[in-house]
């Protein structure tokens, strides 16, 4: 994608030597690059800085096998690294200096954790020597990190390295996955040493990724769904993380058993599939929340029972036998009692499932979904797709895109209105194709992990979707789009306001609409100042066509779509409400 | 209903792991009551010992969510009367006071302690066992100007444990075979979720 690697000189002589047997004498740093190169690492995403620049002299000689995307803020590159490994199934790596470096991935770090996202960072550190004396860029950044990562490690000493940076890798990579981060001193990134090749890892003794799955358990679960009348299904991005989306859909396709989605387990099955019911939540169909408390049987499947999924907890499916297929142990429980626990990972116990459940259909209670949709579209959809008023709607903007796309596109969203929206109306065929920050709801990761989706996903249009709060969060990284020509399409749907504060404000706030307000630049000449070509409009006779321009322009593009200023997002779940409660309008 | 259990706690001896561990409670606004590390009975393994006042709810929550981190072996949680525990007291006082107004052996035949350091000036006992106890000692040697005073972490012993080295061997194999019986006693579905 960039033209700087094919221009960067030869390797230098030590990195040469890969091909020399081994042991053969490296630095720290050159260890820590063929890591990299043995984990099959093609894209860094990363900032240097003082206290990492031997890892990027040695980066230097590692150009034909390493691209380094150099973003404009450490922020960016976590996200960035966090949209590479949603669109590619693999793990994102980021560098990052010491002090405010590491500090700045802290969001990022944050995001994947709870988002479950794979992520590798490796952060310059002050010499050994000077740890703990407040050294210029001294950061405690492991004791800062260790809350928001599934397992961090300070190396101060060069022959640790290959060995910590396999189980940083296996680590981030297997089980539920998560962000590893690993501090390097510059004592060790410049330390030679007997470099006795790189062994990944398969194996921690106090680690199990893949618990063994309990038969028992699997029975218990066929015998409650082949018994349900009305089973109902919902799931999350485990399904997706575990490479399981075959085995979902046969398990679906014989026990005949709705299911809708969380935000995360969005495109994991295709959206017109016959069974696919809807989006969970919040903010998601009317059906999936208010028969959630009718079904008798419910299964989850690699989701976590969110608070935003849920609703109130003691008004949440209280009819119901639950039913909790999940890797991880921590999550069986924590919300939502399970009567029957399911621990493993889906992409085993689906097929067992699978197996002993009975081919059935279940049509009159699949026509209750679609009744329930019946009455969203009068109440909500038709307007929002198709609307009758002036104003422009986020939802007839969705409506285009995929219209232009067909559900091929990635699609990255940032948080707020414009990310229920899309995700209610955005259409998908594949997986992997919806990249938005669920758990944490960070403002201004989607230009980034935008970045990321497209080198994740090379052959994909790769559309990121934003609100005119959270473009400018992290809007710096145009220069990145700018520099390395990264082939993303912006869509900026702008109504002028931090528009979901402002929709609670106005429902649950008596309309005191303190400071949500929002000011925005010509984002259009904005681009233009990055090189970047753009439009704007405000009238829907423009609408369609500048979507198509959008689509079809070679190399990045942003679009920037007017909307109406006090528009809401409904069907809503209000805040201490169950999911039955769900108001459409 | 909130009452004192105990964790006890496997793990590999790693820099940062009792910051890991700590911050699961202080995440949820849970005091730590008490906290201690030691070898275990196996070399190269730790073991935290970690008392709170919480229900069982919260307990088993945690437990999990501190057994998922990496360097944690296993994590189990009891009840006082499913653990045979201790604590070790310290007393300095004054030793022209004790020597001549309390009936020192008597006092510590009753409390079971004993003088580690009896010099000119101060002296030191030594006693343990439970809180009760180790108070009651307080209380004792109150009137005779008790310098200092100090306490140990619990430390406790899972009754019905059979101890780590059978789990241990089945950590190292690569494959999981899960068959170890497990020694948690907190309901009959513990079971699945052992590795």
């Amino acid at each position: 994608m960039s033209a700087q690697t094919t221009t960067k000189p030869a390797a230098k002589p030590s990195a040469q030597a890969v091909d020399s047997p081994l042991p053969r004498t490296l630095t720290g740093s050159e260890a820590v690059c063929e890591a990299l190169v043995a984990e099959g690492v093609t894209t860094i995403f990363g900032y240097p800085g003082g206290a990492i620049m031997p890892i990027y002299d040695a980066l230097y000689g590692y150009g034909d096998r390493l691209e380094h995307i150099l973003v404009r803020h450490e922020q960016g590159g976590i996200h960035a690294a966090q949209g590479y490994a949603r669109t590619s199934g693999r793990t994102g790596v980021v560098f990052a200096t010491s002090g405010p470096g590491a500090t700045n991935l802290v969001t990022g770090l944050a995001d994947a954790m709870i988002d479950s996202t794979p992520v590798v960072c490796i952060t310059g550190q002050v010499f050994a020597h000077l740890l703990g004396t407040d050294a210029f860029q001294e950061t405690d950044v492991i004791n800062i990190t260790t809350p928001v990562t599934k397992w961090n490690y300070q190396v101060t000493d060069a022959t640790e390295l290959p060995s910590v940076l396999a189980k940083a890798f296996y680590i981030a990579g297997s089980g539920r996955p998560g962000p590893v981060l690993i501090d390097i001193t510059k004592n060790a990134q410049l330390q030679s040493f007997e470099y006795a090749g790189y062994t990944p890892c398969r194996h921690i003794r106090s680690y199990r990724p893949k618990p063994v799955v309990r038969m028992p358990y699997v029975e218990e679960a066929a015998a409650l769904i082949n018994a349900a009348e009305r089973p109902f299904v919902i799931f999350g991005q485990g399904v997706i993380l575990g490479r399981a989306e075959a085995e979902f859909k046969a398990f679906l396709d014989k026990s005949g058993i709705p299911a809708a989605w969380t935000i995360l387990g969005l495109s994991a099955l295709p959206t017109d599939h016959p069974l696919n019911v809807g989006m969970l939540g919040m903010h998601g169909n009317y059906g999936p929340n208010l028969l959630t408390n009718e079904c008798d049987v419910l299964i989850a499947v690699g989701m976590r029972f969110d608070d935003r999924v849920t609703g109130r907890l003691d008004k949440y499916a209280k009819q119901a036998k639950v039913v909790h297929l999940d890797i991880d142990p921590a999550e069986i429980d924590k919300n939502v009692k399970a009567t029957v626990p399911v621990w493993g990972d889906c992409k085993e116990t689906l097929p067992l499932l699978t197996t002993l459940v009975q081919p059935r259909r279940h049509d009159a209670w699949v026509k209750r979904f679609h009744d329930c949709m019946v009455q969203e579209t009068d109440a909500v959809i038709r307007e929002e797709l198709n609307p009758t008023g002036d104003v422009l709607t986020m939802g007839e903007v969705i409506r285009e895109l995929n219209e232009c796309s067909g559900g091929d596109a990635v699609i990255v969203t940032d948080v707020g209105q414009h990310q229920m929206v899309a995700c209610r109306y955005a259409r998908f065929n594949d997986s992997k194709s919806n990249v938005t920050s669920g758990g944490l709801g960070t403002m201004g990761f989607a230009l980034p992990a935008a970045i990321g989706a497209k080198y994740g996903a090379p052959g994909r249009q790769v559309v990121a979707i934003i609100g005119d709060g959270g473009f400018q969060m992290t809007l710096q990284e145009l220069g990145t789009i700018m520099q390395f020509g990264v082939d993303v399409k912006i869509l900026i749907l702008n109504n002028n306001f931090l528009g979901m504060v402002r929709q609670w404000q106005q429902l649950f706030h008596d309309r005191r609409y303190s400071s949500v307000d929002i000011e925005s630049p010509d984002f259009v000449a904005l681009a233009r100042a990055y090189r970047i070509e753009g439009a704007c409009v405000s009238e829907r006779k423009d609408l369609s066509e500048a979507v198509r321009r959008m689509m079809s322009h070679q190399g990045p593009y942003l679009l920037e779509v007017m909307v109406g200023k006090e528009n809401n997002v409904f069907p809503m779940v209000p805040q201490g409400c169950g999911v039955a409660e769900i108001r459409l309008r | 209903m909130k009452q004192e259990y105990t964790i006890t706690v496997y793990t590999e001896n790693q820099v940062g792991l009792l910051n890991r561990i700590a911050i699961m409670f202080s995440r949820r606004k849970i005091n730590i009551e008490s906290l201690n590390t030691s070898p275990s009975e196996i070399e190269g393994i730790h073991r935290f010992t970690i008392v709170v006042n919480e229900t069982e709810d919260v307990v088993r929550k945690v437990v999990r969510q501190i057994e998922k981190q990496i360097d944690v072996l296993k994590a189990y949680f009891n009840t006082n009367d499913e653990i045979v525990w201790q604590e070790l007291a310290l007393y300095k006082v004054p030793t022209e006071e004790i020597a001549e107004k309390a009936k020192v052996e008597r006092l510590l035949r009753e409390h079971g302690a004993r003088a580690v350091v009896i010099r000119r000036d101060f002296t030191i006992f030594e006693t343990s066992g439970h809180r009760e106890e180790t108070d009651k000692l307080i209380e004792v040697l109150g009137p005779f100007g008790l310098i200092e005073f100090v306490r140990s972490a619990r430390v406790a012993i899972i009754k019905h444990s059979s101890g780590f080295h059978e789990k241990l061997k089945e950590f190292e194999e690569a494959a999981p075979r899960g068959t170890t019986p497990e020694a948690s006693p907190a309901g009959s579905r513990e079971g699945v979720f052992s590795m």
